[in-house]
């Protein structure tokens, strides 16, 4: 009746669709709503004593195709649909058999419900028939527990050699999956999986070495003599032999023996890349470029085969190699040079993804002279490729600018030529972000490119990006040569925006006022137009610098000054006030402005007192200017580095006092940040006592006390140390609060006079090489580190004992040196046993350093480094090497 | 229903572990004993025999399977219960399950073909003392039969078998 020969490239296709029209045919899913219960009800014909073995195949692939999306069956239904299946085993159509194989691996029926397809499949695992045997094997192996799969291990074993490649890969990929729970088992299968592996049939040979090694998988040096019995045998299959030039790049990776001497296996890699399979040479190739610390020499003969298959006819060649090719030139960019040409070429290929990588990898290869032709031909695609790659160009620019800052006009055009063009968010932002910082790192670039920007708020979509520009505008723009150019560009925003961009052009706008005497007439004028805008903000906020640029208010100078008040600690303040409930003003000289905060964006929210300050991003470090303002620390110089606060009481304690370190050139600052936290009290004339018993290198110079710590209120008592100057004196520092208590009287809630003086121990405070040293990154670790006199280096190493991972090690360099991670080094690929990390960073003086750090973890997971350093100032390469030390 | 005037019957083999239902099905479907190893699970074969064509389904009668045998009911026009006629001490568990096969609503209809197996074994009961030792004289109102067989020696089988299909062809009329 159904024993119709089948079509196996339509087995979802009813008899009746065949008839119809072609076209409809196309359209037609056979996995159009498919949907449970309904499959569940047609399963039902697997119980039928007359079963259609098409019919059932369907319901099968339905039932597949619902099991591989995620569908899941009850325990009731899986059990149901197990059962009716294996009634199916009454049919001898081989094509229903094969998806009743597939169609049990899948549903998983309950441990003791399996046992009854037990006896059926042990008969097919000996059938005649191949398809029987491979597939019987496979979900034999699959739904076995330990038990049973001891009585059918004799004919597991057997299969491993039989002449038939089905039967064999079918077991060697099953023995994979019992690796996990039965390894014991497969182990006593290694000799029949070593003739396996001498297979003349590819795919056995390839799931043979994929065997072995697994087996070996946890143990170094069994993979490494594995792997050189393999390289020297005859691996025939191309398949096999790219996994096993992936153990050979492991093993090569995981050999410490970097240095002198000849890198095991290299020869083999190098011997890859004449295999007549293109799979084989491109892995090789990969290999190599990807073996740790590889050294020109060995590139060379990698990037020649990546260079052949560049202009391969086969897109896929094409692709591989140039992704391979880009992953280099961030290392070895001269290595890849040689491709240059061919990269060109590919420029224009009908591929935008092959095209973007080479344009990318030329980016980082290409010399100065070819800057401006690649633009000119990255110009021409821009439009063709999807935002995700335009990122990566522009990136790749930026990194080039700054590179090449001569070329800054040239990059700087191309950038706001695609900045004109359509884009989402990410990509504009990423583009005025590379604006934004070729404005900061190269001066001359800072008039056009704020021209630039000026352009792109005319016809800007988005508020986030124009506030932004709007704001480097007012700061930087009264500066230059004309400030007038910019204020039509800003008024514009005033006129046609929406309240958010209005308020920081008024903003923009009055910074104009305030630094430019000869504007100022003008902007007044501007920004009264601003006063009857519809939006609070907006006309408060020209209100308020109307009345600055009059002389009202603080006068002109107001408006520039910072804002400084992390909004942190105001909303703190602002509760302590309320919580207390007096009718005197609020004074905002009382918030505290010491903890250090990332510069603040939003300038929206701000009402109340905070009307009267500037809702301005802080320019230099706000505690700087905190500093400033106390006389009898002005003559100190710059900061050169501000640690973040460390506490020094328990959290939960009357008095809660928290330190910041400064470091000056010749001076460290103690600030300390004092909270009183009990109600009844007040404490005057608080200061803190520092012992320098231990720390025989500073000297004291100074101390302030605060007058006096109410309730709830932030104050702050400093302590000025002096040193030798640009010196890296450490020390550990006791400490000891000093006041006097007054009581306050419940009754009047006043002071009383009388008061008693009192002392409270405070934690040791530490001052480590890590104050003196600042995390400034390099944009390209490789050049500074070159241009760095090598005479300085240092090198040495040092073992870090058993760490969890190799991150946890490096993260635990980075937090002693606490220097800049470059290069994007500080994070570990997962699995790495050895990894490089580049730190950058400033030490006091403002002498650049840079550590080269190798790390290498074994089997105990213990870990080693080697670091090596280099400073223009020898001495400071030293003291890097000593910080590790102590 | 039948293609060619062939008629088509479901039956099950039932019965305890070790009783001999796998070399039965052998047995009749190629005519030679064969080894066979404790069945976990099924053994499904075709059968032909006398213009009828027997998909027979021998279950495994080991403790742990048997709760499985009720998936295996629906559909079914006989069933061929096993007895090892030499294990006596077990008559009983096998009579057990006999009467929990018997009380099936699903099998309501079937024919029921006992063998008293294992006749060749010294110490074998007949197969009047197997009807007692199942209490088959108990059954009302359905069709029931019991033969002596040898799976080994291929003594009874066949006769069993013609009794069910004359039994099969009586009630098709």
């Amino acid at each position: 009746m159904a024993a119709t020969a089948q079509d196996p490239s339509a087995p979802l296709r009813g008899p009746e669709k065949k008839d119809e029209d072609r076209d409809e045919d196309t359209e037609y899913s056979p996995f159009y709503a498919i949907e449970k219960g309904a499959v569940l009800q047609e399963a039902r014909c697997f119980n039928e004593p007359h079963i259609d073995p098409r019919r059932c195949q369907q319901v099968i692939t339905k039932l597949l195709y619902l099991l591989t999306q995620g569908e899941t069956l009850t325990k009731k239904e899986a059990s149901e649909v197990f059962f009716s299946v294996t009634k199916l085993y009454q049919s001898k159509d081989a094509n229903l058999r094969r998806m009743v194989y597939l169609v049990i691996k899948d549903v998983c029926p309950g441990a003791d419900e399996v046992i009854i397809i037990t006896s059926s499949l042990m008969k097919d695992m000996n059938s005649k028939t191949d398809l029987y045997r491979s597939n019987a094997i496979r979900v034999l192996c699959s739904i076995t527990d330990s038990q049973l799969l001891g009585q059918i291990e004799r004919y597991l074993k057997q299969a491993i050699v039989d002449k038939a490649a089905v039967v064999a890969s079918a077991v060697l990929v099953s023995a994979l999956h019992l690796l996990g729970h039965n390894a014991e088992i497969v182990k006593r299968w290694t000799n029949e999986i070593q003739e396996a592996v001498q297979s003349k049939h590819t795919m056995v040979q390839f799931h043979g070495v994929a065997l072995l090694h697994a087996l070996r998988a946890n143990d170094r040096l069994a993979v490494s003599k594995l792997v050189t019995s393999l390289t020297k045998s005859n691996v025939r299959s191309s398949l096999a032999q790219c996994l096993l030039v992936r153990y050979v790049a492991q093993v090569i990776a995981e050999s410490t023996t970097s240095g002198s001497g000849v890198r095991p296996f290299y020869d083999f890699l190098e011997s890859c890349l004449r295999h007549k399979a293109e799979l084989v040479i491109f892995e090789a190739a990969r290999a190599i470029t990807a073996m740790p610390e590889v050294t020109m020499r060995e590139l060379a003969p990698a990037i020649t085969v990546l260079q052949l298959f560049l202009t391969s006819s086969k897109p896929v060649l094409r692709f591989a190699a140039v992704r391979t090719l880009n992953k280099v030139a961030m290392t070895h960019p001269s290595a890849v040079a040689a491709c240059n040409l061919d990269l060109e070429a590919l420029i224009s290929d009908s591929n935008r993804t092959i095209a973007t990588l080479a344009i990318t990898t030329l980016l980082k290869t290409g010399n100065e002279s070819s800057v401006e032709r690649l633009l000119k031909q990255i110009g021409s695609f821009m439009s063709d490729i999807a935002d995700d790659f335009k990122i990566v160009v522009v990136e790749a620019i930026r990194s080039l600018c700054l590179k090449f800052p001569q070329k800054y006009r040239a990059l700087m055009n191309f950038l706001s030529n695609v900045l004109r063009e359509d884009g989402g968010f990410e990509y504009k932002k990423a583009i005025v972000d590379s604006i934004l910082i070729l404005i900061k790192d190269i001066p001359d670039a800072k008039e056009p490119g704020l021209g630039h920007l000026c352009e792109f708020i005319e016809d800007c979509e988005f508020t986030y990006l124009s506030t932004q520009i709007l704001h480097l505008l007012g700061v930087e723009g009264p500066k230059t040569k004309e400030p007038a150019k910019y204020i039509r560009f800003i008024y514009n925003r005033i006129i046609l925006e929406n309240a958010t961009v209005r308020a920081a052009a008024v903003s923009s706008l009055a910074k104009f006022g305030a630094l430019v005497e000869e504007l100022r007439p003008r902007i007044r004028v501007l920004l009264s137009r601003a006063l009857h805008d519809n939006d609070d903000e907006v006309r408060d906020r020209a209100t308020l610098y109307l009345a600055e640029l009059d002389g009202h208010a603080g006068g002109p100078e107001a408006i520039d000054v910072h804002w400084s008040i992390p909004p942190k600690n105001l909303e703190k303040s602002l509760r302590a006030y309320l919580e207390n409930g007096t009718d005197a003003p609020f004074d905002l000289a009382s918030v505290p402005r010491a903890v250090p905060q990332a510069p603040q964006k939003d300038q929206k929210k701000k009402s109340g007192p905070a009307a009267v300050s500037k809702p301005e991003p802080p320019k230099a470090s706000p505690i700087a200017d905190t500093l400033r303002d106390i006389t009898e620390l002005a003559h100190l110089g710059p900061v050169f580095k501000s640690a973040d606060p460390l506490l020094l009481t328990e959290e939960e304690t009357e008095y809660n006092i928290a330190v910041v370190v400064h470091v000056f050139e010749a001076h460290v600052l103690l600030q300390f940040n004092c909270t009183n936290t009990v109600q009844e009290q007040v404490l005057e004339n608080v200061s803190v006592a520092v012992d320098l018993a231990e720390a025989e290198e500073f000297e004291q110079e100074l101390s302030l006390p605060l007058a006096r710590m109410e309730y709830g209120t932030v104050g702050q008592a400093y302590v000025l140390l002096q040193r030798a100057p640009e010196s890296m004196a450490v020390g550990k520092l006791g400490a000891n609060l000093q006041f006097t208590v007054k009581e306050i009287d419940p009754s009047s809630g006043e002071a009383e006079e009388d008061g008693y003086e009192d002392e409270y121990q405070l934690e040791d405070i530490e001052i480590g090489a890590a104050n003196y040293i600042k995390a400034v990154g390099v944009s390209n670790f490789r050049k500074a580190w070159e241009d760095t006199d090598p005479a300085s280096e240092i090198s040495d190493d040092y073992g870090l004992g058993v760490r969890d991972s190799l991150q946890d090690a490096v993260e635990a360099v980075m937090t002693i040196l606490s220097m800049a991670p470059c290069d994007g080094s500080d994070a570990v690929p997962p699995n790495a046993r050895s990894h490089t990390l580049l730190l950058a960073g400033q030490f006091v003086g403002d002498v650049p350093a840079l550590a080269r750090i190798s790390f290498g973890i074994d089997i105990g997971r213990n870990v080693a480094m080697k670091l090596v350093t280099r400073s223009d100032v020898p001495e400071i390469s030293d003291f890097i090497h000593q910080i590790i030390q102590s | 229903m039948a293609v060619f005037g062939e008629r088509e019957a479901r039956i099950l083999v039932l019965g305890l572990d070790n009783a001999g239902k796998t070399t039965i099905l052998y047995r009749l479907q190629v005519g030679e004993v064969v080894s066979t190893i404790p069945t976990i699970g099924f053994n499904v074969e075709t059968v032909t025999y006398k213009n009828i064509k027997f998909q027979v389904w021998d279950l495994g009668g080991q403790t742990s399977i048997r709760p499985y045998w009720r998936c295996y009911y629906p559909n079914t026009q006989a069933i061929i219960y096993v007895v090892d006629s030499s294990d006596t001490e077990r008559i009983g568990t096998s009579a057990e399950e006999f009467h929990a096969i018997m009380d099936e609503e699903e099998l309501r209809d079937a024919l029921i073909l006992v063998y008293a197996n294992k006749q060749d074994l010294p110490g074998a009961l007949d197969d009047a003392a197997v009807a007692e030792g199942l209490n088959l004289h108990s059954i009302k109102n359905r069709d029931w039969a019991i033969f002596k067989t040898s799976a080994i020696k291929g003594e009874g089988l066949f006769e069993g078998l013609d009794w069910l299909s004359n039994q099969l062809k009586t009630r098709k009329r």
